[in-house]
Parts: C-alpha cells; structure tokens; sequence
C-alpha cells in the first residue's frame, strides 16, 4: 500500500524567506532563468516572455503579490499550467530558491481566505499556502485581488 | 516487392514580414499589410495637421485622393520613449499611416503563436500574436490595432468639427520647410531617411524595382504588393 493514499502531491517553491505550494500536476518543469524578451504591453504583472522548447511563455512575477516586494534575484523559473476557460497556457514563475516535491494534505480555504490560497498545507512545522494559480497570474477575466499590502496584513494575521 | 509511396510533407507555411524598429523595439509585421514604405519627407506634401485631435498619437491626416489616412506615431501608440521616425507604411485596408524610426529587414515566419492569456489588456488589440525569429520573440502587429473605431470615431469627429467651424485648414507648408511636418508630439525629426543596416534581399528589391518612383521608400516599396496569407486572418498561419 503506498504510503500517499490520502496525500496530495505538491510542489514547494520559494521566494526570498517564503515557501507556497502548488499541486504537482500544475507543473510542467523547473528551469534555469533564460533571456527574457520584453515588448510594449499593458499587463503589469507580466515581465516578458522566454522561449522554452519552442513556446513563448509568459513571466510573471508573483513575488510582489505573495510577498510584498519583486524579486532581486531569481534562480530557477517554474513553468506551471495556468488554466483558462479554453484551455491551459504555460507560464513562468521566477522562484529563488529549489523546489521540492512532498506529499501532504490540504486544508481547503475557507472564504476567510484571500482568493490566491486554495489551501493550507502542513509540512515540517510550517504552515504553507497552497497557490490558485488562477487567482494569482493575470487572465482575460482577471480575479479581483487585494492589494499587496492588504495581502501581507491577511497573512500575518493568520501565522 | 513494391515499397509503400512515401507520404507526402505538408507545404510549411510561411508569410514574409518586415521587421521594423520604433523606438529601438523590434516589431513585425505582414509584409501584405503595408501598402506603401516612404520617407517621412517624401509624404509631407500630401499632410495637414490636426490642431485639436484629442488623440496624442495622431497629430496630422495625409490626404490620399478622396481618403484620408491617420498618421500614428508609433512610439506614442506603444508608450515607448520619444523618437525621430524617419519612415510611414500606408498599411492596407487600414486608415493608418505608421510612423516608424526604420525596417531590420525582411524575412519569412513560419509559425505565429497566439498572445499568451496571461496579456490580457490593450496587447491584445495591438498584436495578432508573437513570432520567433532567429532565437528572438517578436510581436506581430495588428494593422487594424494602431486606430480603434473609437478613436477613428473621435478623429472623424474632430475632423467635422473643424471642417465646419472653419474653411482655413491649416496645411502644412512643406514646399522648402526645414523640417518634417511628422515631428509633431514634440518630437525631433532629423530630415534623413533611416535606411536599415542590413541591405534588401534581392527578391525584395526585384520585386520592387519596376514600381520605383522619386519619393517612394528605400527599399521601394512604394505600391508593390507582397503576396502573402491574409493577415486579418491568423489562421492561415500555422498557430
């Protein structure tokens, strides 16, 4: 019997001191950082784009967001699936730190929670959030997010 | 024993783009959008301004027989950094004429990926989608996107208005003037065609030669036409 039954695979990423989760079978890969091409646009949270495996994928740095400032440095890029209502698109998060993939429950959010966090999960003593990627990463039809700092304040409220 | 025919490849598709700078930034667009390529001076005979637009990328009309074309500046229009555009393409089945600073080159795509979702604002109306040239992503333009019904609605307004309010339209003197009637948005034009740092292919030149005329664009090419796959219709590129 595997010892995951009632575990959920996840992958952790981080960013600066943070840790956050997303489900495993929303990652495509994790890369090391490539050019990335900028052109005129009006979406803010997209840097540019690199070019893996011959897709244009789009950069979003999440970090302001989930923690308040962008990041200075970056070393790996995790290349998640973001879906949309006809279908799912790549896109690449810069991330500081390794990934690590675990095996954990999730406590599904509560309405309490900010609409990014799909869950909570449990994992050598911490307390980490689970990412909705559609909630976080820009879209045709946008989720209504808190302002950074609001977001800070609901995270430290709940630690 | 008779061997099995080989299957037979699918024709790669391709349509010819031009690369074009505005600003230093790389964009592309169908080679079959751009009717004409001219020096801004060349063109400046054939402008009026337009004093009271309401439009900060759009501050003169070019008067092209019974129609009127929208001179866009094209810095303006993407939010880019002021520069000294040296060329216009007249696009087609368009009412634009784009302010460049100057063309790359010429060359073929293969392929036209759709804009990624995750660009979901103006972008979206500027591009048809991004292309890979050589190891480097390029936006494709949108020859419809430079002017949206609105703002051709707002023009043709303030067009009216003008009209009507008074016969005096005041047109450019061009005939001697030290400097292009384009350096409106309070931008510098240096007078001198920017003529691109890689040299024409043949086949462009060839294909321009016989429509040459003084006054018509760099490469020439003024009138000739670039057959090409629909550009309004991005599926008939490979996506």
């Amino acid at each position: 019997m595997s010892p995951h039954t009632d575990s959920e695979s996840f992958v952790l990423l981080r960013l600066a001191e943070r840790r956050f989760a997303v489900a495993a079978g929303d990652i495509a890969e994790l890369v090391a950082p490539s050019r990335i091409f900028r052109f005129p646009h009006h979406t803010k949270e997209i840097e540019g784009v690199i070019l893996r495996r011959g897709r244009i994928v789009p950069v979003c740095d999440v970090a302001a967001r989930l923690i308040g400032k962008s990041l200075l440095s970056r070393r790996f890029y995790l290349i998640a699936q973001r879906r949309y209502t006809n279908g799912t698109e790549w896109i690449a998060l810069p991330v500081t730190g390794d990934c690590e993939l675990i095996f954990a429950e999730m406590i599904p959010a509560s309405e309490a929670d900010l609409p990014h966090v799909l869950g909570w999960l449990s994992h050598d003593g911490d307390v980490i959030e689970v990412l909705n990627l559609n909630a976080l990463t820009p879209g045709p039809s946008p989720a209504i997010l808190p302002a950074p700092a609001q977001a800070l304040h609901a995270q430290e409220a709940l630690s | 024993m008779r061997l099995p025919a080989p299957a037979k490849s699918q024709p790669v598709r391709t349509e010819q783009i031009i690369l074009f700078r505005v600003s230093e930034q790389l964009f592309a667009i169908s080679s079959a959008s751009v009717k004409e390529v001219r020096s801004v001076d060349t063109l400046a005979s054939a402008t009026k301004e337009i004093a009271q637009a309401g439009l900060r990328k759009v501050r003169h009309i070019v008067q092209r027989g019974e129609h009127s074309l929208y001179v866009v500046n094209g810095a303006m229009h993407f939010g880019l950094p002021p520069f000294a555009p040296a060329l216009v393409f007249v696009l087609r089945r368009t009412r634009t004429a784009l302010l460049v600073d100057g063309i790359e080159k010429m060359t073929t795509m293969t392929r036209l990926q759709a804009l990624p979702q995750a660009f979901c604002n103006d972008e979206r109306d500027w591009y048809r989608g991004v292309t890979a040239i050589d190891q480097t992503v390029i936006p494709v333009v949108k020859p419809e996107g430079f002017l949206t019904p609105d703002e051709l609605f707002l023009l043709d307004s303030s067009l009216q208005a003008k009209d009507s309010a008074t016969s005096d339209f005041p047109v450019s003197d061009s005939a001697g003037a030290p400097r292009s009637v384009f350096e409106g948005g309070g931008l510098d034009s240096t007078l001198t065609t920017n003529f691109p740092s890689d040299p024409p292919s043949r086949e462009s030149i060839s294909a321009s030669s016989a429509d040459s005329e003084p006054g018509a664009a760099p490469f020439g090419f003024k009138g000739a036409d670039f057959p090409s796959p629909d550009p309004a219709n991005p599926a008939s590129l490979p996506q």
